[in-house]
């Protein structure tokens, strides 16, 4: 396999707080080879999306890479600062929102948004930038694209905005998409054709994308490699087959359980007992020993083990056969 | 669109049809104006002639009517005080009052916004919150205060600038204007500031606020995401959407810095529309009082008007839902 397109090793994010410093992301690697999509799941909370905005910059003080290294195309980003990093946003990494409804400017049109992004970015004319985006809008689906790139937002229904941010994350061909929880906020019959247009670009063009979400029906028709996050820890990383099917984390078991399949006539859904732990007290050792049911003495004082492609941070994994 | 220019010019119309009410009203329960134009040797023929000549023996409503007729052709009767046509007065003591506000207007706009968008960008240095200490005194200080604090600083102790007046005026057509003079355009330095101070100061900290409440939006975030320029995202993206609230203030605050000209007037002896009321009101000069209440209230509420035809301009939603129609 080539150099990855994306690769993170060993984050942290930090945030220091009156009860002392919290760490939503606590040293997470992953990698994301070009057309490659890596679907994160995990809770609220579980810094996901932490994560995901350390790539891209857009971390809200006082939160703050506090150690580990973020490389992109072979290039370190996450030691960049101001321009060169603003240079890097739109132009290598492109990043989809949950929101479409407030994601977009409602006082520009969206033609005027799409053209900006990419006078920014690319070394092209006026005119050539409104045949691009016209082009762009086409390609992500909206109907009419030459009548209706001088709407605005409003005028479009949400399933069509997230559309044109996608059209707006993409139109300076990056190299990596951030998608934050882009269907959440979609209504369902939606949420399949957006997955399945974004699958489809990033095919297309050889784009890795980073799928942030809860939905495990989104990892499993979109993703190709999945990092399960637990309370700001990687919990396993691995193939969406292996991990789906047969899941070596007992969190990720417990996931697996408690998501509704349309086949199994399940008469109760299984039910992980308690809740993902505050930042502020993760339990010593495995952060998920209070909830897990194979926890052993080992599992409370010695952390996790680190965890490389294909394996579970678990002291005690389950192993294929016990797989349900 | 249309429509609706329609409907708000109505109710413009309406709004000036009752302050109408209200300035006439003057006339009949603001004491009795023959008295005092008279004097203490009169005559019952006199008072009865004068009564006539004034046209304040007829009933109520024919006298309403008769105003509204004269105040739409712009006349407003006779001066009490100065026995000359009252909008003789206004339009020789207009210009004044006119250049005055326009400079504390534009003053306070620019500076309002731009150190607004300047303290929002900049909210955690120490030049922003210097800007924002300052600015609590523009918003506590009443405004007869500045004015006496800046001619006592400029003019009495540095002697740079007059403490009165409006220097030189040069007569274009009808209009005096202060603008073309180097004396004019002096004595204009301490009158605008004071007058136009308080609305910078809530302008700068109308924006301020609402350029922190739009920075946080998705949309800012989404545009940094996509590598703007920090330019292109303060100034494009943010400071045009804070401009409907703002602009909303902009309109009710240029009228009051009309209205309130009044205070600066007198503390700078601006001969001024403002100053004018001031007298009439010492004399119970009916005409001229009413008359600048009218002329106060058709300039707020074409401001009004020109407000809400600019929420068209910046807002798109707006435009779609009105043009709807109701």
């Amino acid at each position: 396999m080539s150099d990855p397109v994306l690769s993170i090793r060993n984050l942290c994010v930090e945030i220091p707080t009156r009860a002392g410093i919290v760490r939503p992301v606590d040293s997470v690697s992953y990698d994301i080879a070009a057309g490659e999509i890596l679907g994160v799941v995990g809770e609220s909370g579980a810094g996901k999306s932490m994560a995901g905005n350390a790539v891209i910059g857009l971390l809200n003080p006082p939160a703050r890479i506090a150690s580990g290294e973020i490389w992109l195309n072979g290039k370190r980003i996450d030691t960049l600062k101001g321009d060169a990093m603003r240079r890097l946003c739109g132009k290598h990494i492109g990043m989809v929102f949950q929101d479409p409804l407030t994601s977009l400017n409602p006082l520009l049109s969206i033609g005027d948004q799409l053209t900006e992004t990419m006078l920014t970015h690319l070394d092209i004319s006026r005119e050539d930038a409104r045949k691009r985006a016209i082009a762009a809008l086409e390609e992500v689906g909206i109907p009419g694209a030459a009548e209706r790139i001088d709407s605005y937002p409003h005028e479009f229904s949400g399933g069509m905005r997230q559309r044109v941010v996608i059209a707006l994350a993409l139109c300076a061909e990056p190299s990596l998409v951030i998608a934050d929880e882009p269907t959440t906020a979609l209504d369902v019959s939606v949420q399949a054709q957006i997955i399945a247009l974004l699958k489809r670009l990033c095919r297309n063009r050889g784009t890795a994308v980073m799928l942030i979400t809860h939905d495990m029906g989104v990892i499993a028709e979109a993703a190709d490699r999945v990092a399960v996050m637990y309370a700001g820890r990687l919990a396993e990383l691995g193939s969406v087959r292996d991990v789906l099917t047969a899941p070596r984390h007992p969190y990720t078991h417990g996931l697996m359980a408690s998501t509704p399949l349309a086949s199994a006539g399940q008469p109760r859904l299984h039910q992980i007992e308690g809740a993902m732990p505050r930042l502020t007290a993760i339990p010593e050792g495995c952060p998920f020993n209070p909830r897990c049911e194979r926890a052993a003495d080992k599992c409370r004082q010695a952390p996790a083990p680190r965890i490389v492609d294909g394996q579970a941070a678990c002291w005690f994994p389950r192993v294929a056969e016990e797989a349900s | 669109m249309l429509a609706y220019i329609i409907r708000r010019v109505a109710q413009s119309a309406l709004v000036l049809l009752v302050v109408g009410l209200a300035a006439f009203s003057m006339f009949r329960f603001v004491g009795d104006p023959v008295e005092n134009m008279l004097g203490q040797e009169r005559t019952a023929a006199d008072i009865e002639r004068l009564r006539e000549q004034l046209g304040l023996d007829q009933n109520f409503v024919v006298q309403y009517y008769k105003f509204l007729e004269g105040a739409v052709q712009g006349n407003f009767g006779v001066s009490y005080r100065q026995g000359r046509p009252v909008a003789e007065i206004l339009i020789e003591r207009a210009p004044a009052t006119l250049e005055l506000a326009a400079v504390s207007g534009v003053l306070a706009i620019l500076f309002g916004i731009a150190l607004g968008v300047f303290t929002a960008i900049r909210r955690d240095g120490w030049v922003a919150n210097g800007i924002m200490s300052a600015s609590l005194i523009g918003v506590s200080l009443p405004t007869f205060l500045i004015g006496i604090l800046l001619i006592y600083i400029f003019s009495v102790e540095l002697g740079w600038l007059p403490s009165f007046g409006r220097g030189e005026t040069v007569q274009v057509g009808n209009w005096s204007t202060g603008f073309l003079t180097s004396s004019g355009l002096k004595a204009l330095v301490l009158p605008s500031i004071t007058l136009g101070l308080y609305q910078m100061t809530l302008i700068m900290r109308l924006v301020r606020s609402e350029m922190l409440e739009v920075l946080r939006q998705d949309y800012i975030r989404f545009a940094r995401a996509r590598g703007l320029r920090s330019r292109a995202i303060n100034f494009r993206h943010a400071l045009k959407n804070t401009m409907v609230p703002v602009i909303t203030v902009i309109g009710l605050q240029v009228g009051s810095i009309i209205a309130f000209a009044i205070i600066t007037e007198t503390v700078f002896q601006w001969p001024g529309v403002g100053l004018l009321f001031i007298n009439a009101v010492q004399f119970v000069d009916i005409p001229v009082m009413a008359a600048y209440l009218m002329l106060i209230s058709v300039m707020f509420v074409s401001i009004n008007l020109i407000v809400d035809m600019l929420y068209f301009l910046i807002d798109p939603r707006l435009r779609l839902d009105r043009a709807g129609g109701h």
